[in-house]
């Protein structure tokens, strides 16, 4: 992974592990141990936020950042992508089983059930 | 005319073959040679269809298409214009640009479309995927349901479910990766995108639907084939059947199966628990060489002045 994706990772961690919008600063305190530049950390929140994924507002001469949508909403919509692939997305991922109806599924637990437990 | 006559056959033939390869059996035998026939049948078939459109247009030429072009555009260049053709082989020409234009346009559509979701899911994935010590330059997703998947391109990844690592043991999971592994190496996605373009450009059209869950289908049984090399047909079985029974069934019950047809997983896990015979070696190349002949008689007809 690259710097710039770590960094992404390790500043949307803790945005994610608060329940209050933070400033620069703030951020840059939960990460000290990475002593990270102010401008730094800014860079890293403004990319963020163009990409509309962390939401900022003013706090009087300080920009405050929190997480536009929950850690558990992205994973939902990358098991999304993933489990459905429909529409433009179809061509842009490769699932080890694509998405089925109940019926095909209770045609596969049956198969599984018969081979574990083969009827003699 | 000749040329003219035999395109449009092969555009026509084309849309046959397609429809006797769906309903083939070999290829399941032959996953990697059957995609190449796919591959020579849609590519002919393009061509086919817009060398006919071409080749009635530009006949008052008599050089045949690619000569009959070159023509076209020297006319066009000229003070007097445009002599020699009339409305309906304008017509035609207009056609044929028509035709080019737009499946040069779905291909790009298709390919931005993909990009930027592929850009889109690999940005989330970094933020949210998690590596795991047992498996390598994988990530996985903390959610309860079961999926595994690769997202293709330069910086590929593998990424698995936690719902997947607690359904599967260690060499189901080594499957799933080596299966997915093989999507990676052998650029699939490429494959595939030409046939999700055209299907773009024709929604709904049978034939172009039923080409492109064939080659779907198939790019997963090459990629089943790449993942027998390693370990045991039985182990990937078993790990698609696990992660299909597990399904999550949000589709509408008949919705998939519409006319009967049998699951993909299905015919997947049959054929890794009772193999047939692999294709021989000599009806491999007889389909590679039947393949070449199919773009070699197109490519020949458009340069030939009949």
């Amino acid at each position: 992974m690259n710097r710039l994706g770590d960094l992404e990772r390790a500043v949307m961690d803790v945005l994610w592990g608060r329940s209050e919008p933070l400033t620069v600063r703030d951020v840059g305190r939960a990460l000290a141990d990475r002593d990270l530049a102010h401008t730094t950390v800014m860079t890293v929140l403004d990319r963020l936020a163009k990409k509309g994924i962390v939401d900022r507002s003013r706090d009087g001469r300080a920009w405050r950042y929190r997480p536009a949508a929950s850690r558990e909403s992205y994973v939902t919509e990358l098991m999304f992508d993933a489990l459905e692939q429909t529409g433009d997305k179809d061509a842009a991922l490769a699932a080890f089983v694509r998405s089925m109806s109940g019926d095909e599924a209770e045609v596969l637990r049956r198969a599984l059930s018969e081979i574990e437990h083969p009827r003699t | 005319m000749v040329s003219a006559v035999l395109l449009a056959s092969i555009a026509v033939g084309c849309m046959y073959a397609a429809r006797r390869l769906r309903r083939a059996a070999w290829p399941l035998r032959g996953p990697h040679a059957a995609v190449v026939a796919w591959q020579a049948i849609g590519l002919a078939w393009g061509f086919a269809a817009i060398g006919a459109l071409l080749a009635v247009g530009l006949l008052p030429y008599g050089q045949g298409v690619v000569g009959g072009l070159l023509a076209l555009a020297g006319e066009l260049a000229s003070p007097t214009g445009l002599t020699t053709v009339g409305p309906f082989q304008l017509a035609a020409i207009g056609a044929a640009a028509g035709l080019t234009g737009l499946l040069l346009w779905m291909l790009v559509a298709s390919f931005v479309a993909v990009m930027r979701a592929r850009q889109r899911h690999r940005e989330l994935l970094n933020l949210v995927g998690r590596g795991h010590p047992e498996l390598p330059g994988a990530l996985v997703l903390d959610h309860p349901a079961a999926a595994a998947y690769c997202v293709p391109g330069v910086r590929s990844q593998v990424v698995v479910s936690a719902g997947t690592l607690a359904l599967l043991d260690r060499g189901e999971l080594d499957a799933v990766m080596a299966h997915e592994h093989a999507h990676l190496r052998e650029r699939h996605d490429l494959v595939l995108l030409p046939f999700a373009s055209l299907r773009r450009a024709f929604p709904g059209v049978g034939v172009v639907e039923s080409s492109y869950a064939a080659v779907g289908l198939l790019i997963e049984m090459c990629a089943d084939d790449q993942a027998r090399r390693q370990l045991a047909a039985r182990t990937l079985a078993m790990a698609l059947l696990r992660i299909g029974a597990a399904g999550p069934g949000r589709v509408p019950s008949g919705a998939l199966s519409a006319a009967g047809t049998e699951h993909d997983v299905v015919t997947r896990v049959s054929r890794l628990l009772e193999p047939s015979a692999a294709l021989s070696r000599r009806a491999q190349l007889a389909i590679l060489g039947a393949s070449a002949g199919l773009m070699a008689a197109t490519f020949a007809l458009w340069n030939l002045p009949l």
